[in-house]
């Protein structure tokens, strides 16, 4: 009996556990806070630097989500608000950094080192062609093939 | 043996990747803000109420802006640095006193010693937004002209004060 009421009270809190939701948006505005959460999305929190600054529950993230809805309702557009961000903490803010010169080994470096790869798989496979020479069958050889493929040997 | 060579170096130039990687502080994010102009801001002043302070005060002068608060832990581990360099009179360190009590940091700084030649009060942190302050303390070397020239992230140590900010301060003021 005490099991079965300990059973129903743990499905019970996982019910309510399930109801636990993101933090609560603090403006009323739906449309500001769709916006800010979009934008949000896309930058890093600097203090806790493996999450978005929407997730974050960080002091400075609550500040900039504070900033940045104040931008919104002032009439600033996404662009803007990135750039106001990454003109402050940098292109590290951004999950999604612009191609530019010192981003460029970030982008590029996946593909040049797939390059290098199989450049170097080509390489390995032509070498290898060489030391295994396909050579051909004596005429021992090749009687005893067909006598074991006749299955009479 | 010669075939183990090309993948030996290659694990070796990894690790040694790694190791740098694992060595480097991922807190230090190379600031946007270095040469650039210092954002302008009017705040009040700590302990003087009714007096603002602007970077534009400081025109003509090198000096360090320091960001700072009662309540942050590394603070009390960079003051006494601080307070030993603010006495040789090299530079004017003024505080912003970030998201703080002004009652709280009156005390700290009467408890700890006072290394600034004036604070003051970002209480909304909105300042702190503007210099791109997401770990306090962080300090500024601004020259004549206003531009930011060196950020410090973390505390400024000992090290830091003599091998970095110190040589870029004389040479900024000659």
């Amino acid at each position: 009996m005490n099991r079965l009421l300990m059973a129903a009270l743990l499905c019970l809190g996982i019910a309510l556990s399930a109801q636990a939701n993101d933090a609560k948006p603090l403006a009323e505005d739906p449309a500001v806070e769709a916006r800010l959460q979009v934008i949000a999305e896309e930058v890093r929190c600097l203090v806790c630097q493996n999450e978005s600054l929407a997730a974050s529950q960080a002091d400075l993230a609550n500040d900039l989500r504070r900033e940045i809805r104040a931008q919104i309702r002032q009439g600033r557009t996404d662009a803007e608000i990135m750039d106001f961000l990454v003109s402050r903490y940098g292109d590290f803010v951004r999950y999604r950094p612009p191609f530019n010169v010192t981003t460029g080994l970030l982008w590029l470096g996946p593909f040049a080192a797939l390059l290098a790869g199989l450049g170097g798989l080509i390489l390995f496979l032509r070498r290898r062609r060489g030391v295994v020479a396909p050579t051909a069958l004596t005429d021992d050889e090749r009687r005893k093939a067909a006598a074991l493929l006749d299955g009479t040997d | 043996m010669k075939r183990f060579l090309i993948p030996l170096g290659l694990f070796l130039v990894l690790a040694v990747f790694l190791g740098i990687g694992l060595n480097r502080d991922p807190r230090e994010v190379p600031s946007p803000l270095i040469g650039k102009p210092a954002p302008a801001f009017s705040l009040p002043t700590l302990g003087a109420p009714g007096k603002t302070f602007g970077p534009q005060d400081m025109r003509g002068r090198v000096w360090v802006l320091n960001v700072w608060a009662s309540w942050c832990v590394a603070c009390r581990e960079e003051h006494p640095v601080l307070v030993e360099f603010a006495k040789r009179g090299v530079v004017p360190i003024v505080g912003l006193d970030y998201k703080d009590q002004p009652a709280a940091a009156q005390g700290w700084l009467a408890r700890l010693g006072n290394p600034y030649v004036l604070s003051v009060l970002d209480t909304d942190g909105r300042v702190g937004i503007d210099y791109g302050v997401y770990g306090v303390p962080e300090t500024y070397v601004i020259d004549k002209a206003g531009i930011i020239r060196f950020k410090q992230i973390g505390p400024v140590t000992a090290e830091v004060l003599k091998t970095k900010m110190l040589p870029m301060i004389q040479e900024l003021q000659r």
